[in-house]
């Protein structure tokens, strides 16, 4: 998967998580929690979503890679890589 | 600082969900009329068995986004606990909520939980990584009274309640005792059951030999009936706002009904069978704290889940308190909508609170011949009954392990 690959798993992620709220105007450089009512939980989910999708492993000392849409991407591109996109 | 210790207890807002009605005036119409809700379900692992559903609006009162985190008996308790409130007429934006209680009687509370979470992994090779963060939120016993809570922005006390099938009362019964005990000055209480969302309770009931088994849906439920074969698992609710009687009448509250006695005691005899002695010990106990005798009964809501020896031993309790008077009116609503465990002594007595204004006893359906070693004359079979008098309603409701519980409400009046 490439960037744009990645930006949409994510968003996709994000949507069941977060079923009631826009995420058109989400702004990949500024963290999810300034954007998006987004607690610890949730953002377990989002973790839990790539283990289970991907089999994605992510170290809790990586989390805060994952803290933005931008971050997130450059984070899992190395490790998605050779992963095909669902869509 | 005051004492409330014999202050009287009302109902003053009822919300429910049941297999035939998402309010108390649609239950109380299937009720009269006849209507079950029991229909064909698809459960997991085991196929097509029989159960009560509901259908309430799930999103009525929370968001996307809660449902998915919460549970179904927390989606039921939050609906059930909204309807209260909104037909008690109160704000709580405008009460100090930390003088708010919220009591549920649950009888099982994480299986259906943990089936799913158990589910999920096997989907994984059972890579336990993939276990749910919110496994132990959705599982502690104190969930769904706690995500009404967390909805409503109350802050007091809450607690479940497990208590079995006998929940349901017990919800109302610690209601009762924390306005008495000034722990609180509103309480928000009743019971729920999410537990046919467990393939465990239909599977469990099965290798007892008491699951109900039907051709017709409508039938399968059938207490104190020669052709019964077990009950029928039903999901549900029932939540009662109760109020110190002062209270409810400075601000001119709907007063449904007023809790006059109760009572809760246990078998000591068996994990599974019912003992009728204890069972009667316990009618006799909350006839005496509300100081009426067995005569002053008119509507006795029986407990029957239509299991061979349950029915049995409940109608010999019955007998040995009221015995054949036949001014009493012993009904079942679980012949409508099956066993709904945590709730179903909930949604039994709301359900018979309107005759208190209608003078009506609703029927048992599905009583086609009556089972000889049941033999109570007073069950009012398959119609309504019109009575001549209905003051007092007294419920029953009975649960595993041995364990009783028994409300009597009084039809309320200003100078009563």
């Amino acid at each position: 998967m490439v960037a744009d690959e990645i930006r949409r798993v994510i968003l996709d992620i994000l949507s069941r998580i977060q079923p009631d709220e826009d995420l058109s105007g989400l702004v990949d450089a500024v963290p999810f929690r300034e954007q998006l009512e987004l607690d610890s939980m949730d953002f377990l989910d989002i973790v839990m979503e790539l283990r289970k999708q991907y089999r994605v492993q992510i170290p809790e000392e990586d989390y805060e890679h994952l803290a933005s849409m931008s971050g997130t991407i450059s984070y899992l591109e190395p490790l998605l890589k050779d992963v095909q996109s669902p869509v | 600082m005051p004492s409330y210790v014999d202050e009287r207890i009302v109902m003053t807002g009822i919300g429910l969900t049941a297999p035939n009605g998402n309010s108390l005036l649609e239950f109380r119409e299937s009720l009269l009329a006849g209507r079950s809700g029991v229909v064909r379900y698809e459960t997991r692992h085991m196929g097509e068995v029989l159960a009560g559903v509901c259908d309430f609006d799930v999103l009525a009162h929370q968001g996307r986004r809660e449902v998915r985190r919460g549970t179904r008996s927390g989606s039921i308790a939050i609906y059930c606990a909204h309807e209260a409130v909104a037909d008690a007429g109160l704000e709580l934006a405008d009460r100090d909520r930390s003088r708010v209680g919220v009591y549920l009687g649950i009888t099982e509370h994480g299986n259906v939980e943990t089936e799913n979470e158990i589910h999920e992994i096997s989907q994984y090779d059972y890579d336990t990584s993939v276990w749910s963060h919110h496994h132990n939120p959705r599982t502690v016993a104190n969930n769904p009274a706690g995500e009404v809570t967390l909805n409503l922005g109350i802050t007091g006390p809450h607690l479940t309640l497990g208590a079995a099938c006998a929940a349901g009362n017990a919800g109302f019964i610690q209601g009762a005792q924390m306005l008495r005990l000034d722990e609180v000055d509103l309480a928000v209480c009743g019971g729920v059951s999410e537990s046919i969302h467990t393939f465990g309770i239909f599977a469990s009931f099965k290798s007892q030999g008491a699951l109900a088994t039907h051709e017709d849906p409508t039938c399968a439920s059938r207490p104190f009936d020669q052709d019964r074969n077990g009950i029928v698992v039903a999901e549900g609710g029932a939540i009662c706002t109760l109020e110190r009687l002062p209270d409810a009448l400075a601000r001119g509250a709907t007063i449904h009904g007023e809790i006059v006695g109760h009572a809760m005691n246990s078998d000591a005899t068996d994990f599974v069978l019912p003992d009728a002695g204890r069972q009667a010990q316990c009618m006799r106990l909350a006839l005496d704290r509300a100081g009426i005798s067995p005569d002053d009964i008119d509507i006795l809501s029986s407990h029957a889940t239509a299991t061979d020896q349950g029915d049995i031993a409940e109608c010999r309790a019955i007998r040995e308190v009221f015995g054949d008077r036949e001014s009493l009116a012993v009904n079942n609503t679980k012949s409508f909508i099956g066993h709904a465990m945590g709730a179903a002594g909930a949604l039994e007595l709301v359900g018979n609170l309107p005759a208190f204004k209608d003078q009506i006893a609703h029927a048992t359906i599905n009583l086609d011949r009556l089972d000889p070693e049941c033999g109570l004359t007073q069950i009012v079979a398959n119609s309504p009954r019109s009575l001549d008098r209905a003051e007092y309603i007294l419920n029953n409701s009975f649960g595993m392990l041995g364990i009783n519980s028994v409300v009597i409400v009084r039809r309320y009046e200003a100078d009563g």
